[in-house]
């Protein structure tokens, strides 16, 4: 990535000394998920959402399912990183920190509740 | 020391409100708001993988005509905050930074997104997606 020299990457400087990572994973979830996002848009309309056997048999199937994860991780960690940014702007000190691990927290439980839920159809392993 | 009577910079009521600032509010509220829909996306993914009478609770929810405007939201915000992300990775690589170009793609960005919202919810409701 071009966007920092190397003395300054070597040395880690910046306004905050950290943060880059921040901004940068920012921007790569983007970009991924603008592609994730739209084959998940796409893809669903050709699904008939109100039958559970076919939902459940398209979200097992490959690569539906791989394609699901990489889009629920992408999207969870981009949702994360901005609510955090949404949390900096309008809360601060402890309540800041405090919100910052209920938010991480509740992306975490979303992010293993949905990657089981899409393993386990892919297993076939009924309810 | 905290002074009272401190001369401040200016302030958000100095400034006439525009596109810009309009769409720049819009991505952070459209952003927040499909937080709520990853929600959506995970109880989706829960309630198909806990069985029949899961799902059908979850889907009766969102066939609903509160459910379905809440899922036309989603997919307004969806679009929106693509297209105008989109226009945040030029701005990142340093392009479009001039005033006419970032109105012109700002009306793009809101253009395009009610065009492929249209388009998803007339393929969605006249069925001709599978």
């Amino acid at each position: 990535m071009g966007f920092r020299s190397p003395l300054g990457r070597a040395i880690g400087a910046g306004s905050a000394k950290s943060g880059f990572e921040h901004w940068w994973g920012q921007r790569v979830s983007a970009a991924g998920l603008g592609l994730l996002g739209l084959w998940f848009v796409v893809s669903i309309l050709g699904v008939d959402l109100g039958d559970h056997a076919a939902v459940s048999a398209w979200i097992a199937s490959m690569p539906h399912a791989t394609l699901l994860i990489l889009l629920v991780v992408t999207l969870l960690y981009h949702s994360n990183l901005g609510i955090n940014v949404v949390l900096e702007d309008y809360v601060h000190g402890g309540k800041l920190v405090f919100s910052l691990a209920v938010v991480r927290f509740v992306h975490v439980v979303m992010a293993v509740a949905a990657i089981y839920s899409i393993v386990k159809l892919s297993l076939g392993v009924q309810a | 020391m905290a002074q009272a009577n401190r001369p401040l910079s200016p302030h958000l009521g100095i400034y006439r409100w525009q596109v810009s600032n309009t769409l720049s509010i819009l991505h952070r509220m459209s952003g927040m708001f499909l937080t709520l829909g990853a929600l959506v996306l995970t109880a989706w993914l829960v309630a198909a993988a806990s069985g029949a009478p899961a799902y059908a609770a979850l889907a009766g929810l969102l066939k609903s005509p509160l459910g379905m405007l809440a899922l036309f939201g989603w997919s307004l915000a969806f679009f929106y905050h693509l297209c105008n992300g989109i226009r945040h990775l030029f701005w990142d690589a340093g392009r479009g930074f001039t005033i006419p170009g970032s109105r012109a793609t700002g009306w793009t960005a809101v253009i395009a997104a009610g065009v492929l919202t249209l388009a998803f919810w007339v393929v969605v409701l006249t069925g001709s997606g599978s």
